[in-house]
């Protein structure tokens, strides 16, 4: 009896021994996004992403080589150095819109694949940009805050500014700005944009800088990558041109605005608010902003719903498995 | 026209304030401790009373002013003014439409967001310091939700064109179904509210929909719905709202309007799953101004015997 168990214990691993070796790259709690599942052309090999990838590899240099694929997220990048250290990589999946933790350059000239979320969140994260471009104009943060304190009696609160009909200008014209750009057209609020070009079949207005956009605006909101061209994209001079009762939006990268001279505009009223998703060196945020009540301060959740996390997991799967069985990516970068 | 008595009975923005004060001998009921010393000195001179959504005129307050010609309200409800006796009475009564929709609307989707994203907690949990242990936790999305709308006038209208922007498929119940209207109609509230993931108040308030929002409706709702009220407290049985939050029994609730303001339940202020606003919903620079400029435009006209601009009664 106790032989047969071995024998089909045995016959388990080296069926799994078979399998191409997929690895997760990331945080404890990131294997919450690719569970094994016996329907899997692939076999993960750390199911608990624990312990991390060079700890991981320094206790198995034997996986070194035989590592496939890498489900890697934001804060586990993939660059030359983890590319160098997994000589048989073939595929790096991200569970994430954004892909600057990846060396795409590099993983171009190695042959690599890469797949993304493509536009599973860009609802979401449009949700969350007009979630927080009401809240900043509207207070309502600040508001629920105020009764919650249970100290003003009678209300004696604030007016807020008005959103319809405002002018909105968009940095980045991806998937997500569009997204934006439909919701708030439903608030009579006029649409303008820029991105790296002008696209052809949209109608809105182009402005080819933001510095040009934020004179012409009453918000910006920002929906764009980050690289070396839009680092601080949105500085001082940017936002005195925004001027008094503009608000930033931020659902990009932190790094996009200079949050130094962000918090300086806000304490100082150069601008009129700010709603931000992102920060420079999440989750550290500068205690400055806590005092503040014209800005709303979200954790880098506008792709954290639970619906998103339901997709996520299947889009994961469903490339893993595509590229697996020959067939295209359906979220490829490159 | 200095001569002209106003009494002001609401708090309203200085703009309108001193505009009142400029055009009419302007009385403001908070100088007077006790009502009855108000009536005693110039109960026979108010010609006009200018309320807001919480304070107006009751049939006995009317009474009590029998030169009252016009009640002119900051305000598109008017369900602190008795209506019935003004009729009888002849006098006029104004009130704001049109000019709050937009930013009535544009809360309704503000809260709407900030319930099912957990926008104001997420907001505390970072200026508490705890992004640094961890992730907040998953929201729930907004986009492509069944939004059912009580109320398809002026506001529930302007509410489901925003809604509509997020894909979000539109249903109502209102007192007539709307012939014209290619938004999904049911018969009863509960029917609605079985079919709907967000409940939104957007109906005036009257005798037949006070308490519109019952256990009965709040049970259909359910643990995976949200409550939305923009428009008066009473329409929602307020006891009940808060026992079925604190039992689980209703998703979450995003409020900017309570049955007895300033007062909300306290039990409230423990819960994660509500948003509270202290009526704010037409706070804005631009739309009070603009109310303003119809409180004072109604008024003159009044007194100049021309027609009212945006007359109930």
């Amino acid at each position: 009896m106790a032989n047969q168990k071995n024998n089909i214990i045995i016959e388990q691993s080296s069926e799994d021994n078979n399998l191409p070796k997929v690895f997760l790259h990331g945080p404890p709690k990131f294997s919450i996004v690719l569970q094994p599942k016996p329907s899997h052309n692939f076999h993960i090999l750390n199911p608990s992403s624990h312990p991390p990838l060079h700890e991981f590899i320094a206790l198995n240099p034997h996986h070194a080589s035989s590592i496939t694929a890498v489900v890697c997220t934001g804060g586990f990048p993939v660059n030359a150095e983890v590319l160098q250290l997994l000589p048989s990589l073939r595929l790096v999946c991200t569970p994430s819109a954004g892909t600057n933790h990846i060396d795409l350059f590099e993983c171009l000239r190695r042959g690599i694949q890469v797949s993304s979320a493509g536009n599973l969140f860009s609802e979401d994260v449009a949700d969350l940009a007009v979630a927080l471009l009401i809240d900043v104009g509207r207070k309502i943060s600040a508001a629920d805050r105020f009764l919650r304190s249970q100290l003003q009696k009678p209300w004696d609160f604030p007016l807020g500014s008005k959103l319809t009909g405002k002018k909105i200008g968009i940095v980045g014209m991806g998937r997500i700005g569009l997204e934006v750009a439909k919701r708030l057209e439903a608030f009579s609020c006029m649409i303008s944009y820029n991105s790296r070009n002008k696209k052809p079949l949209l109608s809105y207005p182009f402005f080819s800088s933001v510095l040009e956009l934020a004179t012409n605006t009453n918000v910006i909101i920002l929906c764009c990558d980050l690289n070396d061209q839009t680092r601080h994209i949105v500085n001082k001079e940017v936002m005195l041109a925004l001027g008094k009762g503009g608000i930033i939006v931020n659902v990009g990268r932190g790094a996009l605005i200079d949050e130094k001279e962000l918090l300086k505009c806000l304490i100082e009223g150069e601008i009129g608010g700010a709603g931000l998703d992102v920060f420079e060196n999440e989750p550290h945020v500068p205690k400055e902003f806590f005092s503040l009540d014209n800005v709303v301060l979200s954790p880098h959740k506008g792709a954290l719903t639970s619906e998103s996390l339901i997709g996520i997991s299947q889009l994961v799967e469903q490339n893993l498995k595509a590229f697996f069985s020959n067939k295209p990516l359906l979220t490829p970068v490159i | 026209m200095g001569s002209i008595s106003v009494l002001l009975v609401a708090k309203v923005i200085p703009y309108l304030e001193q505009e009142l004060n400029k055009r009419y001998n302007l009385l403001r009921i908070w100088d007077y401790p006790q009502k009855s010393q108000l009536l005693t000195q110039h109960s026979a001179s108010i010609r006009a009373v200018v309320g807001n959504a919480s304070a107006g005129a009751d049939a006995e307050f009317i009474d009590a002013l029998p030169k009252l010609e016009i009640v002119s309200s900051y305000s598109v409800g008017v369900d602190m003014i008795d209506l019935n006796k003004c009729k009888e009475k002849g006098i006029r009564v104004t009130n704001t439409p049109d000019v709050l929709t937009d930013d009535v609307a544009d809360l309704a989707i503000g809260l709407i967001l900030a319930l099912l994203r957990r926008i104001c907690e997420s907001d505390r949990y970072v200026r508490n310091g705890n992004w640094k242990s961890g992730d907040y936790k998953l929201t729930t999305k907004f986009s492509g939700k069944t939004v059912g709308i009580i109320g398809l006038g002026r506001i529930g209208t302007a509410i489901a064109k925003r809604a509509e922007g997020f894909n979000c498929p539109i249903s109502y119940f209102s007192r007539t179904q709307k012939q014209e209207s290619k938004y999904k109609y049911y018969p009863s509230v509960v029917e609605l509210a079985s079919n709907s993931d967000i409940l939104v108040v957007a109906c005036p308030l009257t005798e037949e929909t006070h308490h519109i929002i019952n256990r009965e409706v709040i049970n259909a709702l359910g643990p995976k719905g949200y409550l939305i009220n923009i428009g008066r407290g009473k329409h929602v049985d307020e006891p009940e709202l808060v026992s079925a939050l604190l039992e689980g029994r209703l998703g979450g609730a995003g409020l900017d309007v309570f049955e007895n303001e300033p007062h909300v339940p306290e039990e409230l202020f423990g819960l994660e799953n509500v948003v509270l606003l202290p009526h704010v919903g037409s706070g804005t620079v631009e739309t009070r101004t603009a109310m303003a400029d119809l409180v004072l435009g109604n008024l003159e006209a009044h007194f100049l015997g021309k027609p009212l601009l945006t007359p109930l009664v």
